[in-house]
């Protein structure tokens, strides 16, 4: 390893990327970013002057006692901002998506509360006590579950992202979208999962010859329902009880969800209430008619379960300010596969003319997401930003143009293009397409909602 | 007994040759699973196959669903089918390679059992379930009959319904079947 001489002020890619090494050898200064657009930015001024006569030194805090205890904490006041932004259906208030603002969010856990949510029908309030799992079908046994009964498993638990098979699906739109990055790439998230491994129940009801495929259900409004390969199901499948070590939350499918580790998040059937092992899929109306890609053949990708390579820069990010002016910034965004652990994600601040491998937050698991940061030295002059995945399987996140070129744009589902973000003289970051070779012009809007 | 007994171990490698998949050994679960009449499955069974398995008893035709249709459906699916707060469902303008394709039931759901399991388990979203199965039946004419799939008069019913051919059966590509050979 170089020391800190060698790497300090050192440039390892096209304007201003340094290496990824300071973090460890050196007490780095980054500019401040901030969030412009928001109430909270509006009111930074107000809040400064009513607090302007409080000294840090000697705090009004430290002469009164403070609040209470609390059953069940909230996070300050100071943070109300950072929360999911819901996007219903006009007719129907519980058919839509809310998102996980990643933009305002460290590290690779996302709180309980931050998980983005897509729902089809409301959010059922079950009493765990009159909840129960069936497993039927190509089975030797039928055979029912309580969640008293689950909760008495050998569990295991595993850190996993789940993704939204529509997630950033806006990216198709000809027009860059003017959404800040969690709210239009936040139907993604990652938490620790405990629960029942999938193999075990499997195992009991005594699967049949021919049972090549598991319809989950959910019970919910919608009675959500989809189907699975069993070899996948049987490989990673897990019937979640907890998530963060709590038990789930009645909008993440309490008492009882499914994970299917790294496949698109319509699999991870919450509410989960039955089971059938069957020969054939059963041909959804969730597996036809939406999460199916056309493509410009005019046939359509169908079964496209696994979740694959994507990052992106969450901050600084569209919408925020390089506050400090010129100087040294700390990049740092997302990065996950479906396939496995993330190899490398690599930065360019030059429109991807040069590129440069950003560090990898320990520890890097498969299928979750992936901190990366990178030391930036902004000069003040525009500049694009850009992250590019690669995971173990070698497959390397594509370029949008690569991306449209490939699956044509009414796809809906499993866009994950590379991300760009310009910066103005001013500092001022927004959304943009790659420039090098920009195919398109003109406005159009996606071919399909949230319904 | 003692013959049953010896059944046990071939039944167990015939579950591992036939499924194939727990090669790696599950862990062993403490079996607290509760064994389920198959007349109790039956009341928790709302599953219809596109062989048409899981269809009830019951029919409807095209000329019945129109009401069905316009006392549960047209407010969010427009007149005809032709989309409001929700999807369009019929009257498609554009095929699937037009610069602004229309994904309708006639130019994109592969199977006509699909509308019968979609519509009796989710809709209407404001009271899922509230339809007979002769309601839904009849609606899933009424939509066939809008794409011009089926005749006003024809009848639906566990029989029939499967055996409608739908204009887009061939128009997907199983990419998972896909990603199997290569591996």
């Amino acid at each position: 390893m170089k020391n800190s001489k060698n790497t300090k002020q050192i440039a390892v890619a096209g304007n201003g990327l340094l290496d990824r090494r300071l973090f460890l050898s050196t007490g780095l200064k980054f500019g401040t970013i901030t969030v412009l657009g928001s109430a909270s930015h509006q009111l930074l001024s107000k809040e400064a002057n009513k607090q302007s006569t409080i000294d840090p030194a000697d705090p009004p805090w430290m002469h009164t006692p403070g609040g209470p205890f609390s059953t069940y904490g909230k996070p300050s006041a100071h943070e109300r901002e950072v929360i999911r932004v819901p996007a219903p259906n006009s007719a129907v208030p519980g058919n839509g998506v809310s998102w996980t603002p990643l933009h305002l969010l460290e590290g690779m856990i996302t709180p309980n509360g931050l998980h983005f949510e897509r729902h089809h029908n409301g959010v059922p309030q079950i009493d765990p006590n009159r909840h129960k799992l069936l497993v039927h079908g190509l089975v030797k046994k039928p055979l029912t579950y309580t969640i008293k009964s689950l909760l008495k498993y050998p569990m295991h638990s595993q850190i996993l992202f789940i993704e939204c098979g529509g997630n950033s699906n806006a990216g198709w739109n000809k027009q860059p979208s003017r959404a800040q990055a969690g709210y239009f790439h936040g139907l993604v998230s990652c938490s620790e999962w405990t629960g029942v491994p999938l193999s075990i129940i499997l195992a009991e009801a005594g699967l049949n010859k021919g049972a090549k495929w598991l319809i989950a259900e959910g019970a919910d409004a919608f009675a959500m329902n989809v189907s699975i390969p069993m070899e996948k199901a049987i490989k990673d499948g897990m019937l979640a009880l907890y998530q963060n070590g709590e038990r789930l939350r009645p909008e993440n499918g309490y008492p009882l969800r499914l994970i299917i580790p790294g496949w698109e998040g319509v699999l991870n059937v919450k509410w989960l209430r039955r089971l059938k092992a069957v020969s054939k899929p059963i041909m959804t109306r969730n597996e036809t008619a939406r999460y199916t890609e056309l493509q410009p053949s005019g046939k359509a990708r169908m079964f496209s379960f696994e979740i694959e390579a994507k990052s992106l820069i969450t901050s600084p990010s569209t919408g925020m300010l390089l506050a400090s002016g010129q100087g040294l910034y700390q990049i740092t965004g997302l990065a996950w596969s479906g396939r496995g652990k993330i190899k490398k994600v690599e930065v360019s601040t030059d429109n991807g003319n040069s590129w440069t491998e950003a560090q990898l937050q320990e520890p890097v698991l498969p299928m979750a997401f992936s901190r990366f940061r990178i030391p930036w030295r902004w000069d003040g002059n525009p500049s694009i930003l850009k992250s590019r995945a690669t995971d173990e399987s070698g497959y390397v996140q594509p370029e949008r143009d690569e991306l449209v070129a490939k699956r044509g744009r009414h796809g809906f589902f499993h866009y994950n293009a590379i991300v760009c973000w310009e910066v103005d003289e001013h500092g001022l970051l927004s959304h943009v397409y790659d420039k090098k070779n920009a195919l398109d012009t003109g406005n159009i809007s996606i071919d399909a909602g949230w319904d | 007994m003692i013959k049953k007994m010896r059944w046990i171990p071939v039944i167990l490698v015939l579950t591992l040759v036939g499924t194939d998949v727990f090669a790696a050994g599950a862990a062993e679960g403490p079996q607290l699973g509760q064994a389920v009449s198959k007349e109790e499955i039956a009341r928790w069974e709302i599953s219809v196959m596109p062989d048409g398995e899981g269809l009830p008893v019951g029919k409807g035709t095209a000329k019945q669903g129109k009401s069905v249709y316009q006392t549960h459906c047209l407010s969010c699916h427009g007149k005809n089918g032709l989309g409001d707060s929700a999807d369009q469902l019929a009257g498609a303008e554009f095929g699937l390679t037009d610069e602004y394709p229309d994904k309708t039931i006639g130019t994109y759901w592969p199977y006509a059992t699909t509308l019968f399991d979609f519509s009796r388990r989710s809709m209407p979203m404001h009271a899922p379930g509230i339809l007979t199965d002769n309601e839904v039946y009849a609606v899933t004419a009424f939509l066939l009959y809008l794409n011009g799939i089926i005749g006003l008069t024809d009848e639906m019913n566990a029989k029939t319904l499967a055996k409608v051919k739908m204009p887009n059966r061939d128009g997907f590509i199983n990419v998972y079947k896909e990603n199997q050979k290569v591996d």
